[in-house]
């Protein structure tokens, strides 16, 4: 570790995984009552256990990203952090706020919650992915304006390179745009259109900008490849993502009530964000087919190619599949909504930040080379058994969605069936799509036991 | 890629892209916006409807329905379940609504259970006259069919 402040990053990174097994139990709860419907019923409804489990997947994710931050600016900027302290303040309240939310949503009923915490002096609940009580989102915003004035001050500090400038870009905008989350008329269409400014522009905009300056920094560690040329790479991947991206947000204005111009907008330009996603994948295995050096945290690098290669997957391809307006009006709301958002926010999001807490925890915990041969040799089964479980739960999904619109979708009003007798009709496929969940939960129980495995420390390569 | 192609270059076309695209869409936003009074359906924004749409959030009915396609995928889309189940009578609807939601949970076991959220007789006419006020909203004649 080139700074001691670096090691800020560390509780930031246990908490996130902490959050994400957490995640995955969620998952597995609801993934069963898809097909055992009274399941722990009236004890977590499902909407309960769905609420927690994509919160906790965007709040873990955020954890990361700031890990991810505090890790990587100092060392960019090739200065210390500007306070180590506060970085450990913000992470406390953090993790209370976040803590203390979850908790709230098991404990009582949601419309207790929204009761108890003034909601209705300022209603932001009840939107999707923006559960959580409009204090819990007062106290984001406070956590990352601390959060981005903290690493702002790191940077201008030190040496401005672009993976920095392009991190903080990304940050700024995710702190911008959720102030969007506050924004909630009365009037339902316009509601929806603002709500899609924090989440589209969130995953399929600045995100992105996260994720490949987070990409570039680890391939530049692990390569040995040029800084030029890893940053040109990363300008030109970041324009192609908010080129198409930004009006790319069309695609979600097809059926919520804007004007069928976004038909054509929307249809086009998401047909292009597979293009950046690509680039990341050409990107990642250029670099490490031209490294200069042998790096021996093999882990990482595995890391780092299988989360370009699965963002362009997720987001790309299973996006594309159906964002085309004509198909999106059959598969709207369907199990291919489900099927994609699955791999991507696997492939892009929950990857990177593995890909920079498997380049990095083994530095910060003394191991500049790399955790041991064999804590890397599990570390990357659990990869193998994540990376292909998703793809089951992917493809089950697919299928599901598929059949669904083919028996609720296609037919005229008065032949399709109900929504209740197509699930019925497609339990077989949620039944497959559980086994995969429990497959994935072991492979990430194996990632965690990847961080206690002992083994001989690794030789100096170069 | 060649060594023609530039670093400033390859800056220049984010900065000049992003933020052409950024003013585009500002503009779309604003010509959108010109656009929803003849779509959004605000002449029929009661307060009742208000108070429905506060109480369809503050009991989170997005973590299992649909909304327009948005939500949970794990009950019925509700945006149109006024055509469905109302047969162009508001009487027929909420007397259904309020049937539908008093008789909850059924507890048939192994069924998906939808909780009982133990609101009012003003409260299901609020939520009654949302549903029926999203459905008024121009959604290009999504869904494909009335079962959503």
């Amino acid at each position: 570790m080139k700074f001691q402040s670096q090691s800020a990053a560390m509780p930031y990174f246990i908490f996130a995984l902490a959050l994400f097994v957490g995640q995955i139990v969620f998952g597995l709860i609801i993934g069963l009552q898809y097909v055992v419907g009274d399941f722990l019923f009236p004890e977590i409804p499902f909407n309960v256990a769905r609420m927690v489990h994509t919160n906790l997947l965007i709040v873990w994710l955020l954890f990361g990203f700031m890990g991810a931050a505090y890790y990587l600016v100092p060392e960019e900027a090739e200065t210390e952090l500007y306070s180590t302290k506060l970085a450990w303040v913000l992470f406390w309240v953090f993790a209370a706020a976040g803590t203390l939310t979850i908790i709230g949503y098991l404990a009582v009923p949601y419309a207790t919650l929204a009761d108890i915490t003034g909601n209705g002096l300022l209603p932001t609940m009840g939107r999707e992915f923006l559960e959580m009580p409009t204090i819990t989102k007062v106290g984001i915003v406070v956590v990352a304006l601390g959060f981005l004035f903290n690493i702002g001050m790191t940077m201008l500090r030190g040496r401005k390179t672009v993976i920095n400038i392009v991190l903080m870009t990304g940050l700024l905008g995710l702190a911008l745009f959720f102030l969007f989350s506050f924004y909630n008329p009365h009037n339902l269409a316009l509601d929806k259109f603002f709500w899609w400014w924090v989440v589209h522009l969130w995953v399929e905009g600045v995100w992105e900008l996260i994720m490949g300056a987070i990409l570039a920094f680890v391939l530049i560690k692990v390569t040995g490849v040029d800084r030029e040329v890893i940053e040109k790479w990363l300008y030109i991947i970041i324009a192609m993502a908010l080129i198409t991206g930004i009006i790319g947000t069309g695609h979600h204005f097809f059926w919520i009530g804007p004007p069928e111009y976004w038909h054509y907008l929307g249809s086009i330009f998401s047909a292009l964000e597979p293009i950046p996603f690509f680039m990341m994948t050409v990107f990642a295995f250029n670099m490490v087919s031209r490294r200069r050096r042998e790096h021996p945290n093999r882990a990482a690098t595995l890391w780092a190619l299988g989360c370009a290669v699965m963002a362009f997957l997720g987001a790309g391809v299973w996006g594309f599949l159906h964002t085309l307006a004509p198909v999106n009006y059959y598969t709207h709301g369907t199990q291919i909504t489900a099927a994609h958002g699955h791999m991507a926010f696997y492939g892009a999001y929950v990857m990177i930040v593995i890909t920079i807490i498997s380049y990095a925890m083994p530095i910060m915990r003394g191991r500049p080379n790399g955790n041991s041969r064999q804590a890397q040799t599990v570390e990357m089964w659990s990869f193998w058994l994540m990376t292909i479980a998703m793809v089951f739960i992917t493809l089950f999904l697919t299928a599901a969605g598929i059949l669904q619109v083919w028996m609720q979708r296609v037919p005229e009003s008065g032949q399709a069936l109900s929504f209740m007798a197509t699930q019925d009709n497609i339990a077989l496929f949620y039944w497959l799509r559980e086994i995969s969940g429990v497959i994935f939960f072991i492979g990430l129980l194996t990632y965690i036991a990847s961080f206690f495995v002992k083994g001989d420390a690794v030789e100096v390569a170069e | 890629m060649a060594e023609r192609f530039t670093k400033s270059m390859a800056r220049n076309i984010y900065l000049g892209g992003s933020t052409f695209f950024i003013l585009l869409f500002l503009g779309l936003t604003f010509d959108t916006m010109q656009a929803m009074p003849e779509r959004d359906n605000r002449e029929n924004l009661t307060e009742s409807v208000a108070n429905g749409k506060l109480l369809w959030e503050e009991n989170n009915c997005l973590g299992c329905h649909t909304l327009f396609g948005e939500g949970a995928y794990f009950a019925p889309e509700l945006g149109n379940v006024y055509q469905r189940r109302s047969m162009g009578n508001d009487e027929a609807f909420i007397g259904y609504f309020k049937a539908w939601m008093n008789a909850m949970p059924t507890n048939v076991p192994g069924r998906r259970q939808m909780p009982q959220f133990n609101l009012n007789d003003q409260e299901l006419e609020d939520l009654a006259a949302f549903l029926k006020y999203a459905n008024g909203i121009n959604t290009n004649d999504w869904p494909p069919n009335v079962e959503g």
